[in-house]
């Protein structure tokens, strides 16, 4: 208390960088006792690496540490795991709950801290034994509730609560440490009903009036500059902005974490076709992905452009191909040239020349234990009969070695793709190459409409680069329609025509790529739910 | 100033003759190791060599398909068919209904295989859409599948109203006997066609015949579209139904296909060894020939043709040589306590690697 101007936390020069991929660089933060620090920034934009260094996560030291200086109080301090930061009066709450569902709240809020008592096994066989002392429990239990300002039912089992009070539970947990002074949330809201949201930035006030400090992570810009004192935003392991929350607003706010160059970046040559018809039209599609709920989306596709939809994470644009594709429950009408494509069915969309390269490689994309000749002839082979040799009359329809490995070696060539020949297993190879392997799968379909779902994620930059020109030089040279999924905004301005964004399980709005970065960056928390 | 050096490359040699014995796996270097030496002690010990080669050969031709029978569950992902004795139930329900029905010779074989091609249809139907059901849990269910078969079929086998004189007990004239001669019927069938003779070498070519056959059909199974789409269902699920294969069809298909292989192999089996066993001699049938396909090199979710003429080989080689070479050496019987050893052991290695792989 005496030394009034050292922060409680400084954060100085932290670079961090996970086997020569730097995601973060120069990150300096400075936050006062009681101070509410809104932290915000796209995904992958480097937030939670740091929340982890922070917090003092295995993973961090797993992956050779980091650099620079975290400061407590003025003393250089180093948590070599989450337990260090606990005890220096760090706090986190996590997007996932780790909560145990068969016991009440009082009982989770105190969990292996619980106040006890001795009796005479424990007196024998040490204090493992000792009994809880439940009178004392419910006190502090309920102290630290009274301090989150918001009520919870203290004797409620969680597995009985509504998903919100969850989230409070977790907070009051946090609180009930005496020596908590720095409490971080990571998207904390992201589960709340508008009512119960807008009682945890209530709690947050009433923290901040404790002194205890907050770094409030979240995507709801609002929420950011009603409760906050002042903003970091971050973009590409940057923080680019850090001001006092009073002398922003959100516009500002979403151009940062969106424009890398706000005057360039859009493609150069994104066509503005209006009187192109419509291949595709969606309407009042709804699917039910977990993590990717699409509530609501109409949507008109025009022949031939590259139609790009964005958006922040969880708000649903993964699930619009998913659930058009028949990969998870799906309702509404989908219709490709006037004729309705029926849902929740994969065979009838592939069979009407829709084709889709899955954002999750892995584990829809690739068979991983299977030769690249496999992973790019199988869906032909399976929809279209391409790739066999009929014998009896067609009766057998015997594998044509001899075409997959031709139809695999002409897209190694034309999509560069590195590896040691047709016959290495897809596993092998680098995550690019993997990606590049899934294009040529279903390239091979030769599609009149092709979803292609986060094509750059977890790749290089040069790899990157080039399967975005694979898949322009695909839409231009064949004609073929392209609807690419990315949470990279600055990427699907660079190649798409148009870009939809998509919020809240519905589409947001549609402009041009040529728009600047700050429209779309408007759009992505228009609605976010 | 070498020592460096020295230690840095010693690792990757160690490494590399450890990459040799994983990729050939070391329970079956072990395994032909072993054999190799029964094989090289027996006319010491005073077990004639062609003799016992002979009997080797034999004991592959009887059980060789039943172990073909677990490949097209690999290749879907079911995993190993313990439940292999509902397929030898159908061959059973085949071998007595054709001696019921009054067909001898090598057309009693003909027809049992005839008989017993639909019930295995039917029951190994069943038993793919109750797989289909429990996904990921496949070969603790297969396995009380087959157990349960059994001990259904053993009431069944004494209430069923067979009359053949040749196959029910002689003094109640009804419930079939536990062990049924083959004589008259089609005992060595195949194994006399063509049957090689050379000094005390002798070789079953006919039964050798019908299991290339079928080896030859399921290894040009997998050539086609449908076999291509059953491997890539066992191998990734999810690609195979985004590339929009039926992945439940495919299942149910290969549990079908090592349903009725099953059926034949039991035949097969019999018609060689020259008695139909009931009751409880399905009981033990799937271990067996689960331990043949691992000890040739299969894995839970990878096998093809060489590891189940390899497996066959070497397990059955086992099983034929120790009694007589180790009886002779060392004059007491440790023969059922090697086999119980290679195949439950082989079984324990297989699952343990699995998890590894599948991580």
């Amino acid at each position: 208390m005496e030394k009034k101007n050292t922060p409680l936390l400084e954060m100085r020069n932290i670079k961090k960088d996970f086997f020569g991929n730097q995601v973060l660089t120069d990150i300096n933060i400075t936050l006062g006792e009681g101070e509410v620090l809104g932290l915000c920034g796209e995904n992958g934009a480097g937030k939670s690496t740091l929340m982890k260094i922070l917090f003092g996560m295995n993973v961090i030291r797993e992956t050779g540490g980091y650099e620079g200086d975290i400061l407590l109080n003025g003393q250089k301090v180093t948590f070599e795991t989450p337990f260090d930061a606990l005890a220096a009066g760090i706090g986190m709450v996590h997007q996932e709950f780790s909560l145990i569902p068969g016991f009440t709240a009082t009982e989770n809020i105190l969990l292996n801290r619980e106040p006890k008592k001795r009796n005479v096994i424990s007196e024998v066989f040490g204090e493992r034994l000792d009994t809880l002392d439940y009178n004392q429990m419910t006190g502090r239990a309920e102290t630290s509730i009274e301090k989150m300002g918001f009520h919870v039912d203290k004797d409620m089992v969680i597995h009985e609560m509504p998903v919100g009070h969850k989230q409070f539970t977790e907070i009051a947990r946090e609180l009930s440490k005496d020596q908590l002074k720095l409490l971080i949330l990571d998207e904390p809201t992201a589960v709340l009903t508008e009512k119960e949201a807008e009682a945890l930035l209530d709690s947050i006030r009433a923290m901040s009036k404790n002194g205890i400090a907050v770094i409030f992570i979240t995507h709801r810009l609002q929420e950011i500059l009603s409760v906050c004192d002042k903003v970091v935003v971050m973009r590409d392991g940057f923080v680019v902005k850090d001001v006092p929350a009073k002398e922003t607003n959100v516009n500002e706010i979403s151009k940062w974490m969106v424009g890398r160059n706000v005057d360039t970046g859009a493609s150069v040559e994104a066509r503005d076709e209006k009187d192109a018809r419509t291949i595709m039209s969606i309407r009042r599609l709804w699917v039910d992905m977990p993590g990717e709920i699409v509530r609501d989306v109409s949507l008109d596709v025009k022949e031939g452009e590259i139609l790009g939809i964005g958006g922040l994470a969880g708000q649903g644009k993964l699930g619009i191909p998913n659930g058009i594709m028949g990969l998870y429950e799906a309702g509404g009408t989908v219709e490709l040239d006037g004729k309705q494509i029926p849902l929740n069915s994969p065979r009838k969309c592939l069979d009407a020349s829709l084709a889709f390269v899955s954002e999750d490689r892995r584990g829809v994309g690739l068979l991983l234990d299977e030769t690249l000749e496999w992973n790019v002839a199988f869906p032909a082979m399976q929809v279209q009969n391409k790739f066999l040799k009929n014998y009896l009359g067609g009766l057998i329809k015997w594998r044509d070695e001899k075409a997959i490995r031709e139809v695999t070696e002409r897209y190694i060539d034309e999509l560069a793709i590195k590896c040691t020949g047709s016959k290495q297993k897809a596993k092998e190879l680098s995550g690019g190459n993997q990606q590049k392997i899934c294009l040529a799968k279903a390239f091979a379909l030769e599609p009149k409409f092709l979803f292609v779902s986060e094509p750059t994620r977890g790749i290089d930059v040069g790899a990157k680069a080039l399967v975005l020109e694979a898949l322009r030089r695909f839409n231009r040279e064949s004609g073929v329609t392209v609807v690419m999924i990315s949470s990279e905004l600055e990427e699907l301005r660079q190649i798409c025509d148009r870009i939809a964004i998509v919020s809240g399980g519905k589409i947001a709005g549609i402009l041009p790529a040529t728009n600047p970065s700050e429209d779309f960056g408007m759009l992505m928390v228009s609605m976010v739910k | 100033m070498n020592e460096p050096l020295y230690t840095s490359t010693n690792p990757t040699l160690r490494e590399r003759l450890r990459g040799f014995v994983n990729s050939f796996g070391l329970p079956r270097l072990i395994i032909a190791a072993f054999l190799l030496m029964l094989y090289i002690a027996a006319p010491f010990v005073g077990a004639g060599f062609w003799m016992q080669i002979s009997n080797t050969i034999n004991r592959f031709s009887w059980n060789a398909i039943m172990v073909l029978a677990m490949v097209p569950m690999i290749h879907s992902g079911c995993g190993l068919n313990f439940g292999l004795p509902l397929g030898i139930i159908s061959g059973l329900l085949g071998a007595t209904l054709s001696i019921e029905f009054g067909f001898t010779g090598g057309m009693s074989f003909l027809m049992a295989i005839l008989i017993a091609t639909p019930i295995a249809i039917v029951l190994g139907a069943g038993y793919g859409w109750l797989l289909n059901k429990i996904k990921g849990g496949e070969m603790m269910i297969a396995t009380y599948v087959g157990f349960s078969s059994v001990s259904f079929m053993c009431m069944l086998w004494l209430l069923l109203p067979y009359h053949s004189p040749t196959m029910v007990w002689g003094f109640a004239g009804k419930g079939l006997r536990t062990t049924i001669s083959l004589e008259g019927f089609y005992d060595k069938v195949l194994a006399n066609f063509l049957q090689i003779n050379i000094g005390s070498l002798s070789i079953p070519t006919g039964t050798l015949l019908f299991f290339a056959l079928l080896a030859f059909a399921m290894w040009a199974f997998l050539h086609t579209k449908t076999g291509t789409a059953m491997t890539a269902v066992g191998s990734n699920p999810t690609f195979a139904r985004a590339a929009g294969v039926n992945v439940d069809k495919m299942r149910l298909l290969s549990v079908v296909i090592s349903t009725w292989l099953a059926a034949i192999g039991i035949l097969v089996y019999e018609q060689g060894f020259g008695f139909i066993q009931l009751y409880m001699a399905p009981f033990y049938m799937a271990l067996p020939a689960v331990s043949a396909i691992l000890i040739g090199g299969a894995s839970v979710n990878k096998a093809s043709i060489a590891n189940v003429i390899i497996g066959t080989f070497l397990f059955q080689g086992i099983v034929t040589m120790t009694p007589t070479v180790m009886n002779n050496m060392i004059h007491m019987d440790m023969s059922e306590v090697i086999r119980v050893v290679a195949s439950q052991g082989m079984i324990l290695y297989a699952l343990t690697r699995k998890t590894e792989a599948s991580k």
